[in-house]
């Protein structure tokens, strides 16, 4: 194939476009190679555990946090949107179906990106620009089954765990500010939330957050895994660019899909 | 691999079980025990408005709960099916009453039950006949303003 300086204009337009497609595909493959070491590789399970705390057990903090802010921040505005209509009442089904459907699964994925993602993908591209990859090849230990299918292990089970905490915990902050600082109802506030949320808001939160995890730790550690061939820089600055673009790829594919999941799951 | 972070992520998935347990149960109302609920279904000429897994009350108090809404297999009738499930046998007889009510001026719709006065009383899986269906406010009103009243 010719490279992209010597070819004209439509050359050059199509290249790019190629190359997009074809880490797209390379993007997908690697997840199945993923996968499918989980049941392949020997010491899942240590191994999982490991990345369980890391992902899971060291973020539990921040989205307890964030959740108890966001559901903080929910009463607040949607007391002030109902009370224009007089039914402050509808607050807990405001809160909660929020929460559920949107901003549990799409927050945690987020902040996940920004605590674990971005970990994984400096953490493997050191790995990989330093030659451990190649190392660990050599003693015929797969490389994707000790490093890639415990992370996405590990996130398959964490961040539906960690949606279902940043729920309740969000729940629990429109509480404080709805029933205790706005002075609701706190009858009505529990009440409006068991009545409108269904099992079917509650299925489609965990099904978000469970494509999520994939495609979070897919994408991270790809980026980190393949900061070898990266065209724009070399060594360690190879490492800086493949973190930062495996947290803004994971960000958009986040948002993207959750639409695209809302669409199907309506 | 030391046993504090063992015991760290066996906190943290039980934290999430836990609170995953709640959306569940709790909340999403999922049936754990396919309990000895007591099942009756009623036909109404309209549902309208009526969901699955509305209130079923009597006399104010919540009893059970609407676990589906169909319509009837019968081409030659227009009718809407509800089977709804309750908590417990209300010894209901077999004239009582299901009506579809609102909470409120634009609340959710929901089932109420009133009992009749018949001595048959009414076994799990069978029919309630006497219905009222939901009422529709523009309706009522347009009745109103052409003097339909």
């Amino acid at each position: 194939m010719k490279t992209e300086h010597d070819c004209g204009l439509l050359c050059r337009m199509g290249a790019p476009c190629l190359r997009i497609i074809n880490a797209v595909g390379d993007m997908a493959l690697f997840m199945l190679t993923g996968l499918v070491q989980i049941f392949a590789s020997g010491k899942i399970f240590v191994r999982t555990l490991q990345q369980l705390y890391v992902i899971g057990y060291k973020s539990l903090f921040v989205i307890v946090l964030i959740g108890l802010f966001c559901g903080m921040v929910l009463g607040l505005q949607g007391y002030y949107t109902l009370v224009q209509f007089g039914s402050v009442g509808l607050l807990g089904s405001a809160v909660s179906l929020t929460l559920i459907r949107e901003l549990g699964p799409v927050l945690t994925a987020i902040m996940l990106t920004g605590r674990a993602g971005s970990s994984m993908a400096a953490e493997i591209g050191v790995m990989r620009i330093t030659d451990q990859i190649d190392a660990l090849d050599v003693m015929d230990i797969n490389s994707m089954g000790y490093l890639v299918s415990p992370r996405i292990m590990a996130s398959l089970i964490s961040f539906p765990l960690l949606t279902a905490i940043f729920d309740v915990v969000g729940i629990i902050g429109g509480y404080l500010t709805g029933v205790l600082m706005l002075g609701i109802n706190e009858g009505a506030y529990f009440y409006r939330i068991a009545s409108s949320v269904t099992m079917t808001d509650v299925n489609g939160g965990f099904i978000k957050a469970l494509v999520f995890a994939l495609l979070v730790t897919t994408v991270c550690c790809y980026q980190g895994y393949t900061t070898h061939t990266r065209r724009d820089s070399v060594g360690p600055e190879a490492v800086g660019n493949a973190t930062t673009s495996a947290v803004v790829i994971s960000c958009v594919l986040i948002l993207a899909a959750d639409y695209v999941l809302t669409s199907f799951l309506l | 691999m030391n046993s504090f972070r063992q015991t760290a992520v066996g906190v943290f998935v039980l934290l999430g079980l836990i609170c995953v347990g709640y959306l569940a149960i709790k909340l999403g109302q999922m049936q754990v025990f396919n309990s000895n609920g007591f099942e009756l279904s009623a036909n109404f000429t309209s549902v309208s408005g009526l969901r699955v897994g509305a209130d079923v009350e009597m006399a104010g108090v919540p009893v059970g709960r609407v676990v589906d809404i169909s319509l009837d297999p019968d081409p030659l009738r227009e009718n809407a099916v509800v089977r709804i499930l309750l908590d417990r046998d209300l010894q209901l007889s077999d004239d009582s009453i299901a009506s579809i009510m609102t909470s409120g001026l634009i609340g959710d719709k929901y089932v109420s039950l009133s009992r009749g006065g018949s001595d048959v009383i009414l076994k799990s899986g069978d029919t309630i006949t006497e219905t009222e269906p939901s009422v529709d406010l523009g309706t009522l009103i347009g009745k109103y303003a052409f003097g339909g009243v």
